[in-house]
């Protein structure tokens, strides 16, 4: 199903696994980090029948908008998937911590406001292209109320950050 | 089944998935281009750079890949059987796929135990003897080629402690602050596992061995197994990312039992009609078109080689996409001949006796190994057997 990835799927099917029986022995981990890393198949614990129900725009990399109303408690990645956004390879690891591919760009008063981001997820943005200052993963952010009427932007200018992430040397 | 970006494709009423289907010996891609419009290769690379140096057949000697393969339920890869009964093993390269391998080899039972690892590496790994490992990178801490997610995941392994040589670390630390963000990082945090070592008590310790190069495998006194492996030490010219390891002259002999290559995945090509360059390994190509051959695309390792995380290669596969389509709009793909499509090649390959898997089909098995690994508290129990898997897929 991934394609070339397989040897990375297989490696990251267990390394993921590992990652999330290893969070609850960490002092360092931050309770959403144990929330949204179960398993590596399941998604967001809430089921969408309750809560309530608030506004957030979307600008995907062609600088279209999609504008959703969303339940408090689910992730950003939740939200792109459920309501199948047109956003290229959103969540490709599945909330998991394991690949960039659900960065958002957010605006400053909203980012400032976020909960804090911890060291593994700074890990997977330090891989991301386009990385600004208000940077976050998707999946490590929850919808709240106050988020009402947010816009969340998809990174744009992949090309310009290509030469860059090659000089890292990645794997 | 959960739904992700890839399921979602896959359910897309204009994709079809055939499984189960050996291309380059099922069927051609000359075959496939004459049924489409277009033929994408995304096949990756399942191949492996080897050591080149004497004793590298020796039993104890694996390639990552294969030792990957083995505790992640590859079926080529199940009668591996590796020999874990020596204390030390020694990863050579210093990448992802490495820092993994050493996880693995490490990491408390108890953790493992709720992955899906199979289950027979699961016993082999409980019953391992082996306490130390250290991961050998030609060049310096700078050139070290793994992120920082994985160190810090052998950083963060209970009872385990790091065990590095301050010397390599020699004129680190002054010229951290102008390094870009992700490399200051991962230095910074390999410098913390040099000062603080983790809980003295630990059974188990790994290490990071820098500016060394294998150069031969040792064997016992038999000369039945590999029982060492003789380094060549390094000195690097150059700095930064360019930076290059220089012989010296010097070596220095390690006593270890297990040996595993991690110097790279290797394309392999897929068909004799299809250029390939032997020396990068890769489908020669401008931008994704392959060269001299019209309406033939690729994508990801086998277009730049086998380097690269998700985001990476999948940028990469979106930059093939959009030649492709550009190639549609300007009239380089002749799309006013019909092509039959996949009728065309499911008929070919049923009077060749092979049989596809159909993505419902696939989703049995998928179904299956996930019910096999409720039972044992895991997220899915891997099939082993492709007859078993072919049967549960067309049951």
């Amino acid at each position: 199903m991934l394609a070339q990835q397989d040897s990375m799927a297989f490696r990251k099917c267990v390394q993921v696994l590992l990652r999330s029986s290893l969070a609850p022995g960490s002092t360092r981990t931050h309770p959403r980090f144990l929330h949204t890393v179960p398993r590596l198949c399941s998604q967001s614990q809430t089921d969408g029948s309750s809560g309530s129900k608030v506004l957030v725009h979307f600008v995907n990399q062609s600088g279209v908008k999609s504008s959703v109303f969303v339940t408090e408690g689910e992730t950003l990645l939740d939200v792109v998937i459920k309501k199948n956004l047109d956003i290229s390879g959103f969540g490709a690891c599945e909330g998991t911590l394991a690949c960039s591919t659900c960065h958002l760009i957010f605006e400053e008063s909203v980012y400032d406001k976020l909960e804090p981001v911890v060291d593994e997820e700074v890990d997977m943005l330090d891989l991301a292209y386009g990385l600004t200052k208000t940077s976050r993963l998707g999946c490590q952010v929850t919808v709240e109320r106050w988020m009402d009427g947010m816009t969340v932007h998809v990174p744009q200018g992949i090309k310009d950050q290509r030469g860059k992430q090659e000089a890292v040397s990645n794997k | 089944m959960s739904l992700t970006v890839f399921t979602q494709t896959a359910q897309h009423e204009r994709f079809s998935f055939h499984g189960n289907v050996n291309v380059g010996k099922d069927v051609t891609i000359d075959e496939l281009r004459q049924a489409y419009h277009a033929v994408v290769l995304s096949y990756g690379a399942e191949g492996n750079r080897s050591m080149g140096i004497p004793g590298e057949d020796l039993p104890g000697v694996f390639s990552a890949k294969d030792f990957v393969g083995w505790y992640n339920g590859l079926p080529c890869n199940k009668e591996l059987h590796p020999d874990l009964s020596c204390e030390t093993a020694v990863i050579l390269g210093q990448g992802n796929v490495a820092l993994d391998v050493a996880r693995i080899l490490l990491a408390p039972v108890e953790m493992l135990k709720e992955t899906d690892i199979t289950q027979n590496s699961l016993e082999a790994l409980a019953n391992s003897k082996v306490r130390r490992v250290l991961i050998v990178g030609r060049r310096g801490p700078l050139q070290i080629a793994c992120t920082i997610k994985e160190l810090r995941e052998m950083v963060n392994l209970p009872k385990v402690r790091a065990d590095m040589l301050p010397a390599d670390f020699k004129g680190i630390a002054e010229v951290l602050k102008d390094l870009p963000r992700p490399r200051k990082r991962l230095t910074e945090l390999m410098m913390k596992a040099v000062k603080e070592g983790g809980d003295d008590k630990a059974e188990k310790c790994w290490g990071l061995r820098f500016f060394r190069s294998p150069v031969e495998v040792l064997a016992g006194a038999d000369g039945k197994r590999a029982t060492g492996i003789r380094l060549a030490l390094n000195k690097l010219e150059g700095s930064g990312e360019s930076a290059r390891a220089e012989v010296t002259g010097q070596t220095e002999d390690v006593d270890c039992g297990l040996i595993i290559s991690s110097i790279g995945y290797k394309s392999i090509p897929i068909d004799p009609a299809v250029p390939f360059d032997p020396r990068r390994a890769i489908v020669p190509n401008e931008m994704g078109r392959v060269q001299d051959t019209a309406g033939l695309y690729c994508s990801g390792w086998v277009k730049r080689g086998p380097t690269g995380v998700i985001a990476t290669t999948m940028n990469d596969s979106f930059d093939t996409a959009r030649v492709l389509i550009q190639d549609m709009e300007d009239g380089k793909l002749d799309l006013s001949v019909n092509k039959p499509g996949a009728k065309a090649i499911t008929a070919l390959l049923q009077t060749r006796g092979v049989r596809t898997v159909l993505f419902s089909q696939w989703e049995k098995i998928n179904a299956e190994e996930e019910k096999r690994g409720r039972s044992l508290g895991k997220p899915r129990e891997k099939l082993l057997d492709v007859d078993e898997m072919l049967k549960i897929a067309w049951s």
